[in-house]
């Protein structure tokens, strides 16, 4: 509950009376707000600029620098203010984030230095408001790639310990790495010019001998030509060997449109190894040859022009399509009608629909060959009409797909940018929502771990207290237990949910004693319900899984206490452990007051771990309900903690 | 229009007949003044929403608050709706983010129709405060009085089991869906009968206000979960 909300938080409390007529169990204890300050002035002196502020003005958000005690520590006791050697211009518009709960970047502010006064602060840049996110982002990835840029210049120093694999793909992939990548490239640059002259050259006509009438030069030095044909395969061959040996991914390699490209253009050769000259097939085998020209293609491996020309025909491909397809329309329209109305007439070329398409094409790109001209009237008429259209229908769109196209490329760049930016944004706000839900489940477990061992009087935990909650956290989370209390469930966090569904549905085949369902009925008080949990789980190990009889001092009858902290893979735990926590969780009698059962309680590490301040301290005559078990590690905390837990057994007495 | 993947799509909101009626010039043109007009008189009407409460004296006469209360009151308020007023989306809004974890928009719609007092739609200092004072200083039978007129949603006097359902119901969603033990399609049902097993002494299918009151206050419990929240503020 990171937002700026905490003002209403009194209110949500209070209406929390609708809920008490409601319940049927009894509500925990309110937390005391025992250091009653009156709502005061703070002064922020940030390098000389006075800032004056509300106290709870800042209290609205208590994970930041300002809001927490953190600030404690720019406290001046002379002046009696803060003090921030920091600069006040950007300093402002972090001061109106506390009063109204929206960031704002200021254009005229440096991305980087902006960045550092919000890292400094502790605010995270993604809460930054809509109006000024966009803005934001599109600086710090100039910038990003501003700095990017001047590295890369800085390239071409060889990470070490490479190993000869990623040596050669690295050398295909950018020749300027070392001199033989550069041989390389040049050499392979050079047969693929070669490669393409010689299929130029091999069809003109050489020049007439004496017996023989004009034939084409591939005909009259046949070796030559096959000679040159097979070196140029052969160093094709070599090079798409040694990318596939090279390529990290084969498999994506082999996918890939350049590898394609290779791949077609060295088969016909094979191809044609392969088939002996046998008549039949060798016409197929003269249209093989054709796929020789693809060799050109290799050049784009040489040249970025291509690449990005590729690449745009590619984007702009819907346009294409549209205007080939309204083209076609035309085409078809004009065809029929130029077919239909030179029927009549006599000798016409016109002789089918299809045959129509051609003098169409040909005058609506104004082209006009003459090789077929309509004879008749209507057919006239018609064709001049086709030769108009012709000039509108190919000359209208040409200058909006290229606009279009412009369009579509930066504005696909921007919705790309915002979507990918978006998904990362929500993620990130859900997992700080995620925290603040999961710090409440947190809270009881928390709570519950230091109220044992303060009971079992053990010092072996150096007792990791980290930062106390705030006097809104434990308001807030007191709100969410009365909540608790009136519908009798408990929130727990999506994996101990699933894990309950999977044992529910698991337990549906253990037999154990009727009594105990293991829904929750809200039928139940939280006595009857804790009953329930006293079912003996099938597999559990631990020997001591019983519940002890009642006992009159605490002590007794903790015969083990295992505190979970460790790094325990979610779904890696055995079935016996997991079973083993929801069977023994502490158990607190409602009446009895102070009878406790083995318990077993996973911590996350420090970061989380927060003593329970609330409502404990009272009589333990109502104490909340233990919390259920294991939390999976990593998920729950947020993004920073790296959740490793160790295991400590504490066996009291 | 066909549609060719990529192309940019233009969304149309409204269905196929919308659409037909826009390729006709003079309909189009009836349909985007009327919008037009529309549009304007929503903008005069947001200009115009902007409330001062009422001084505060009148305010520390009619309420249990205190000057200072008032102060920190009004600031916090004015701070989240700075036109003065909470329409009952930014209501739902600011309640939802105390309950990360459910849906909490019906049962900030009941909450915010208990505050609406004057049902008109928005919840203005006044009703914020009126409410408040009741529900932090007021007597036990006031806050009774208050829970009741909360679940009574058609304010007819009675609580009826379908009102009492829908109540539970939003309450259950508060919690969400990770809960232990896994909540059940007819828990909030069976919530119900409990409460109206106790509350209904002469089970007519309804609680008046005297069963109400007369059941909570013979129940020591709610009594004293009545006091739990009197040093809110």
């Amino acid at each position: 509950m990171a937002n700026g909300v905490a003002a209403w938080l009194p209110f949500a409390r209070a209406a929390a009376i609708g809920w008490m007529p409601v319940a049927n169990c009894p509500m925990p204890v309110a937390p005391r707000d025992n250091s009653k300050r009156q709502d005061e002035l703070i002064i922020l002196n940030v390098s000389g600029c006075r800032f004056q502020t509300w106290r709870t003005t800042l209290d609205r958000y208590p994970d930041t620098l300002l809001g927490s005690t953190e600030k404690d520590f720019f406290y001046n006791e002379e002046s009696k203010e803060y003090f921030f050697d920091r600069d006040p211009d950007a300093f402002r518009s972090i001061l109106n984030f506390y009063r109204t709960g929206k960031l704002h970047y200021p254009r005229h502010e440096c991305i980087s230095a902006y960045d550092e006064e919000l890292t400094f602060f502790g605010i995270i840049p993604e809460i930054i408001g809509d109006c000024c996110y966009e803005e934001y982002k599109d600086r710090k990835r100039e910038n990003l790639e501003r700095l990017q840029d001047d590295q890369e210049e800085n390239r071409d120093v060889k990470p070490p310990n490479m190993t000869f694999r990623e040596t050669m793909w690295r050398a295909f992939e950018n020749p300027h790495t070392s001199t033989m990548a550069l041989v390389f490239y040049y050499v392979t640059g050079f047969f693929i010019a070669i490669s393409v002259i010689t299929n130029v050259v091999e069809t003109v006509p050489c020049g007439t001998t004496a017996n023989q009438k004009d034939m084409p030069c591939g005909e009259r030095y046949t070796v030559a030509f096959f000679c040159m044909d097979t070196a140029c395969v052969m160093i094709f061959t070599v090079e798409y060997l040694l990318r596939l040996f090279a390529a990290p991914s084969r498999y994506r390699f082999m996918r890939s449109v350049m590898s394609i490209i290779d791949v077609v253009a060295i088969l016909p050769y094979y191809i044609g190894l392969v088939m002996t000259n046998n008549e039949d097939v060798s016409g197929a085998f003269v249209t093989l040859r054709v796929f020789r020209v693809f060799r050109i293609f290799k050049f784009s491996r040489h040249s970025q022009g291509l690449r990005i020309l590729g690449y745009t025909l590619k984007s702009c491909a819907s346009e294409l399509g549209f205007l080939l397809f309204s083209l076609t329309m035309a085409i078809i329209i004009f065809a029929t009608v130029m077919f239909y109305a030179e029927k009549g007439s006599s000798s016409s070329k016109f002789t089918s629909i299809p045959a129509s398409f051609w003098y169409t094409i040909v005058t609506m790109t104004t082209l006009g060959y003459g090789d077929m001209v309509p004879k008749t009237i209507a057919g006239k008429i018609f064709g001049s009409i086709c030769s108009l259209s012709g000039v509108l229908v190919i000359a209208l769109p040409v200058p909006v797909i290229v606009s279009n196209f412009s369009r579509i490329y930066h504005q696909n760049q921007r919705a790309d940018k915002r979507r990918a930016q978006k998904k990362a944004r929500l993620a990130r706000i859900r997992i700080s929502k995620s925290g603040s839900a999961n710090a409440f489940i947190h809270n009881k477990r928390n709570g519950l771990l230091n109220e044992l061992l303060e009971l079992t009087d053990k010092e072996e935990e150096e007792q990791k207290q980290a930062k106390t909650p705030s006097l809104i956290e434990i308001q807030h989370h007191h709100l969410l237990h009365c909540l608790e209390q009136t519908t009798a469930h408990e929130f727990v966090d999506e994996q101990m949910y699933e894990q309950n569904c999977l044992e529910m549905a698991l337990q549906t085949y253990t037999s154990r004693s009727p009594s105990v369902s293991s829904d929750g009925s809200s039928s139940g008080t939280c006595c009857g319900r804790r009953v329930k949990r006293n079912m003996p789980l099938p597999n559990t190990s631990l020997p001591s899984a019983h519940p002890v009889p009642t006992h009159q001092s605490p002590l007794q009858e903790l015969s083990a206490l295992h505190i979970q902290c460790g790094d325990v893979p979610s779904h890696t735990i055995s079935r016996s452990t997991l079973n083993l926590k929801k069977d023994n969780s502490s158990r607190i009698n409602c009446k009895g007051g102070g009878r406790i059962t083995t318990a077993i309680i996973s911590l996350p590490t420090p970061p989380a771990l927060t003593p329970d301040g609330d409502g404990l301290h009272g009589p333990p005559q109502r104490r909340p309900p233990p919390p259920p078990g294991l939390p999976a590690t990593p998920s729950i905390q947020t993004t920073t903690s790296s959740a490793g837990m160790n295991i400590v057994k504490v066996s009291a007495l | 229009m066909l549609y060719f993947p990529g192309y940019p799509q233009i969304v149309h909101k409204r269905g196929v007949r919308a659409r037909l009626m826009r390729l006709f010039p003079c309909s189009t043109a009836k349909k985007s003044s009327s919008s037009n007009q529309n549009s304007v008189e929503d903008e005069l009407e947001l200009s115009a929403v902007r409330h001062r409460p009422e001084g505060l004296e009148q305010l520390e006469a009619q309420t249990r608050f205190s000057r200072k209360e008032l102060q920190i009151l009004y600031r916090g308020f004015k701070n989240e709706c700075p036109s003065g007023v909470v329409n009952e989306e930014t209501f739902k809004d600011i309640y939802a983010q105390f309950f990360p974890q459910g849906d909490a928009s019906t049962y900030a719609h009941f909450l915010f129709n208990a505050f609406d007092t004057d049902h008109n739609g928005s919840v203005s200092f006044e009703d914020f405060v009126m409410g408040l004072s009741i529900l932090l200083r007021g007597t036990i039978q006031e806050k009774l009085n208050w829970a009741f007129n909360l679940y009574d949603i058609n304010k007819d006097g009675y609580i009826t089991k379908e009102e009492m359902l829908d109540i539970m119901k939003a309450i259950y969603d508060m919690m969400g869906k990770c809960t232990y033990p896994v909540l059940r399609e007819e828990t909030p049902r069976q919530h119900v009968e409990v409460f109206f097993q106790k509350m209904d002494k002469n089970k007519d299918g309804v609680v008046t206000i005297d069963e109400f009151i007369d059941c909570c206050q013979n129940d020591e419990n709610i009594m004293r979960s009545m006091h739990l929240f009197e040093n809110v503020l």
